[in-house]
């Protein structure tokens, strides 16, 4: 069971948008300070990707539940360029060729669950799931 | 557009983060600061975080921009007040901010400054919003 709720991203002002959403539903959700931060710069990190590289798109939100267990998870889509090698994207120190790297490894780290489609001329969506 | 006050302090300019940073703000902060640093010769610099709920790899990214174009311009730049948990993710994320001096609060960072240039912060009164005198 869990409720639904989408934020356009299309300019720098709602990766900031998606960053408060994000931190509302962790502390919701009853993480720590610690796994709200960690969740929120995961969010920050994918929802610039999704502006820089994908052109825009949405950032889903939704309220997992698994037991006694809840969390939060966010789902990122666009439908860019792509990547070509999404193996190479989520090394470490892989750079995009304006040399500044898609930060996929890092944002990984900072959750439990990170799901990448993505294939090139047809977009990418990224879900990442952190639970308390 | 929304912009960043820096204040000058003597021989130091003195910046508090208190605005949610997006990346326009954070561009716009980093082209402030080396104008700044450049046409007022100052020789440091501090970046008082403590209001920022994360720093995420843009927003560290632009911090490591600002300290590298202070050394090129012959100031030093120290960072304070970073949170525990913004710290424990940053390491996490995988940046290390390389080349930023940091200090644990305010008192800290300035006396790291006047350490690193002992003629820094004489005259602790003479506080200008540069933002008001100069525009």
């Amino acid at each position: 069971m869990s409720s639904v709720d989408l934020i356009e991203i299309r300019v720098s002002e709602d990766v900031v948008r998606v960053r408060h959403r994000t931190r509302e539903l962790a502390v919701q959700a009853g993480m720590s300070l610690i796994d709200q931060t960690k969740l929120v710069t995961a969010a920050s990190e994918l929802a610039r990707n999704t502006l820089e590289y994908g052109g825009g798109g949405t950032a889903r939100f939704e309220r997992p539940v698994s037991g006694l267990k809840k969390g939060v998870r966010i789902t990122f889509e666009d439908s860019g360029p792509g990547i070509a090698d999404v193996a190479q994207a989520m090394q470490d120190g892989f750079t995009s060729g304006s040399g500044m790297g898609l930060g996929l490894p890092g944002a990984k780290r900072l959750v439990n669950e990170f799901d990448i489609q993505s294939k090139p001329g047809q977009g990418t969506r990224v879900t990442i799931t952190r639970w308390k | 557009m929304e912009r960043i006050p820096i204040l000058k302090m003597g021989d130091c300019l003195l910046v508090t983060i208190q605005v949610e940073m997006h990346d326009r703000i954070a561009m716009a902060l980093q082209d402030d600061l080396t104008d700044k640093i450049s046409k007022l010769g100052v020789r440091g610099v501090l970046i008082d975080i403590s209001a920022l709920e994360i720093v995420d790899s843009f927003i560290g990214r632009m911090l490591a921009n600002i300290a590298s174009m202070a050394r090129v311009l012959d100031a030093n730049v120290v960072v304070t007040g970073m949170q525990p948990a913004v710290a424990i993710t940053l390491v996490e994320l995988g940046l290390s901010l390389a080349g930023v001096r940091t200090a644990l609060n305010v008192e800290r960072g300035m006396a790291l400054l006047r350490a690193m240039n002992p003629s820094l912060v004489e005259d602790l009164d003479d506080v200008d919003e540069l933002d008001d005198v100069e525009r």
